[in-house]
């Protein structure tokens, strides 16, 4: 215990009973401490709620985006750089024969295979019956694709398989078809059992299996697909060169948020001798377009949420002074009881901080339950950041403090003497 | 030889002018252990300016005041606001309760400052409000007591922390003359056990139930002649 010149222990105040103090110094006058802490609640309020809605809405939209367009990296080719190949020819394609084994061991990817729209004259007869010769010259798209292709493009079966690996290796004739390409052809999912097949401009590939949607690639239009080897024996390689609407291709479908390093990866693992021949693409990163979502609208709010704290500092400033012009006869009888200067300005910091704070706490709440509440009405996931979330009664505790800094320094300048005799 | 409560040499308070007001001029007084001191003047005599300086709420411009055997003009303020909180208990006129505090938590804010545990506060400062006859009413807001009740939570207030002088500011003043005569029996019956009493009043009756008699006019102090009453 700390002794003065007068052998009596100092002066002294707890800061369990500052605290003390300030509680009921507030929860005397419950109206009035309200609605001095609402410029807070409202500051802090705003501040959780706009970060809170931001990134909510952020978040909902990179989650869309995540779904397909983030899972997925194309990689072209783009062409050796000196031409090899014979006149009326086009060079081998440049991805490896094991191609789809080679992606498959890149941590991230979940399918990839190489694909490539065959080139075919125009007038190439697509029909399914020999006997209907004269049936439809469709604008069926004849796609080349490696068994990892069919996988990557997320295929919906409606009947039968995608392509296997064996049908490639040995080159069959077997093909597998959308139902447009099904209807058109005259070909049903039902009949699949009897092995019908689809002739172009003669050449029979048997339907093993239709599908109804894809993912990637073939999302959208009429297509045949064959297996890879199967149309180099009867095509030929395709055109290199991006640009061609052609050349071979990589589709990856990556597992969520890999595909920026399965992108920088697949180039030199695929083609170790030559990797800037393969062009990749890969979807722009989420959390700039997170980034850009938020920017703008966001700045606006938080600059209001700033006017809101800096009002709501204000608001406690101008009631914790009034509360000390009030008070000197308190403040007279605390000094002549023996409470210091400094006592008595930590009683009135404590007051201002303590109705920050509330302010905060409570403005913490209503910001989150806004975030909340709109979420559910928008049928999203509310996302709040916890390093922004909880700390945000702490600006409420600031902004109380900072405003009790004047109001308290007043108050222990005041002189007993002074504030007894104003009684 | 026991060292007095009080003993002042030369002191004297002067307000900066202009022009300068000599309101209390250099006075010497001795005020034993135990005493029962009454100072009577008319207003602007010098009453309450001698009662703030004796309680530490203002400094003399001359002289000295020794408190205990003290010399309290060689303090600095933290030391003052030890003494003012242990040493000194002051009743005010005006009562000077916190509104919103009840009874018993105005007794416990005059040991606030002190550095007493909590229990300990608690304890004293019951005993303090039954002392003066409202161990009844330890939970009564100040709104809901009469007159002479608060009058005695003040009284209750200055001696919680048993103070070697306590002062008392007219405090009859915002009485009728029951409650008067109520607090000064409580007044007695607490020099009676040990209290050193100052009593600044202007009521006749108020001083005579001191030992002694000390006349304040025009900032002048001077003993009225003891007078043998038996």
């Amino acid at each position: 215990m700390r002794r003065s010149l007068t052998g009596l222990p100092l002066p002294r105040l707890t800061a369990r009973d500052a605290t003390a103090e300030a509680v009921a110094g507030i929860v005397q006058r419950p109206g009035r401490a309200g609605l001095t802490m609402l410029g807070t609640v409202l500051g802090v309020g705003a501040f959780v709620a706009v970060l809170g809605l931001t990134a909510t809405g952020a978040g909902q939209i990179s989650h869309q985006f995540t779904v397909l367009e983030d899972t997925t990296v194309t990689v072209e080719d783009n062409g050796p750089a000196n031409n090899v190949a014979a006149p009326g020819t086009n060079p081998a394609i440049g991805f490896p024969a094991d191609a789809d084994a080679i992606a498959g061991h890149i941590n991230g990817v979940a399918a990839a295979g190489v694909w490539w729209p065959v080139s075919v004259p125009d007038g190439t007869n697509f029909t399914g019956s020999l006997a209907l010769s004269a049936a439809a010259s469709q604008t069926i798209n004849l796609l080349a694709a490696s068994p990892g292709a069919t996988a990557a493009m997320g295929l919906t079966m409606v009947a039968g398989s995608p392509l296997s690996t064996y049908e490639n290796d040995n080159s069959q004739h077997v093909a597998v078809i959308d139902t447009s390409t099904a209807a058109a052809l005259g070909i049903s999912a039902a009949r699949l059992a009897s092995h019908p097949a689809a002739f172009v401009d003669g050449i029979a590939y048997t339907v093993v299996g239709v599908y109804s949607s894809a993912q990637r690639v073939v999302t959208d239009e009429s297509a045949m697909l064959i297996p890879e080897n199967t149309a180099l024996a009867d095509f030929g390689n395709p055109q290199p060169g991006i640009g061609n609407q052609d050349e071979a291709q990589m589709v990856v479908a990556t597992r969520v948020g890999a595909a920026q390093a399965v992108s920088r990866q697949i180039a030199a693992a695929e083609l170790p001798t030559d990797p800037s021949r393969l062009v990749v693409t890969s979807p722009p990163n989420p959390q700039n377009l997170q980034s850009e979502v938020s920017g703008d609208l966001a700045g606006l709010f938080l600059i209001l949420a700033l006017i809101s704290l800096l009002i709501g500092a204000v608001g406690i400033a101008n009631t914790t002074l009034v509360a000390v012009l009030e008070r000197t006869e308190e403040i007279g009888l605390r000094r002549a009881v023996g409470a210091r200067p400094r006592h008595i300005a930590a009683q009135f910091l404590a007051e201002s901080t303590a109705i920050g704070t509330l302010g905060g706490l409570i403005g913490t709440c209503i910001g989150v339950g806004t975030v909340v509440i709109f979420a559910a009405a928008k049928d999203w996931t509310a996302v709040l950041n916890p390093a922004y979330t909880l700390p945000a009664p702490l600006i409420g505790s600031v902004v109380g403090l900072l405003a009790g800094a004047y109001p308290a320094l007043r108050a222990a300048r005041t002189s007993p003497l002074a504030a007894l005799r104003h009684a | 030889m026991t060292v007095p409560v009080i003993e002042l040499r030369g002191l004297a308070r002067t307000y900066p002018g202009p022009p300068p007001v000599p309101a209390l001029r250099p006075a010497d007084l001795v005020i034993e252990a135990g005493g029962y001191v009454a100072v009577t003047g008319p207003s602007g005599s010098g009453k309450s300016t001698l009662l703030h300086l004796l309680g530490l709420l203002d400094s003399p411009t001359e002289g000295s005041y020794l408190l205990d055997g003290l010399d309290t003009s060689a303090l600095n303020d933290r030391d003052r606001s030890a003494l003012r909180g242990r040493q000194i208990g002051v009743v005010f006129q005006a009562f000077h309760l916190l509104p919103y505090r009840t009874a018993l938590e105005n007794v416990l804010l005059a040991e606030l400052y002190n550095q007493t545990p909590r229990s300990d506060r608690l304890r004293a400062a019951a005993d303090a409000l039954d002392a003066v006859g409202l161990g009844h009413r330890l939970d009564a807001l100040p709104t809901t007591l009469s007159g002479g009740e608060s009058q005695r939570v003040a009284i209750a207030r200055a001696l919680v922390n048993r103070p070697s002088l306590l002062l008392c500011d007219e405090p009859t003043g915002n009485l009728d003359s029951r409650n008067a005569a109520s607090l000064m029996e409580l007044l007695d019956q607490l020099n009676a056990a040990g209290f050193t009493i100052m009593v600044i009043t202007h009521d006749a009756g108020v001083a005579a139930h001191a030992g002694r008699t000390i006349v304040i006019s025009d900032g002048v102090l001077s003993e009225r002649i003891e007078v043998d009453h038996a």
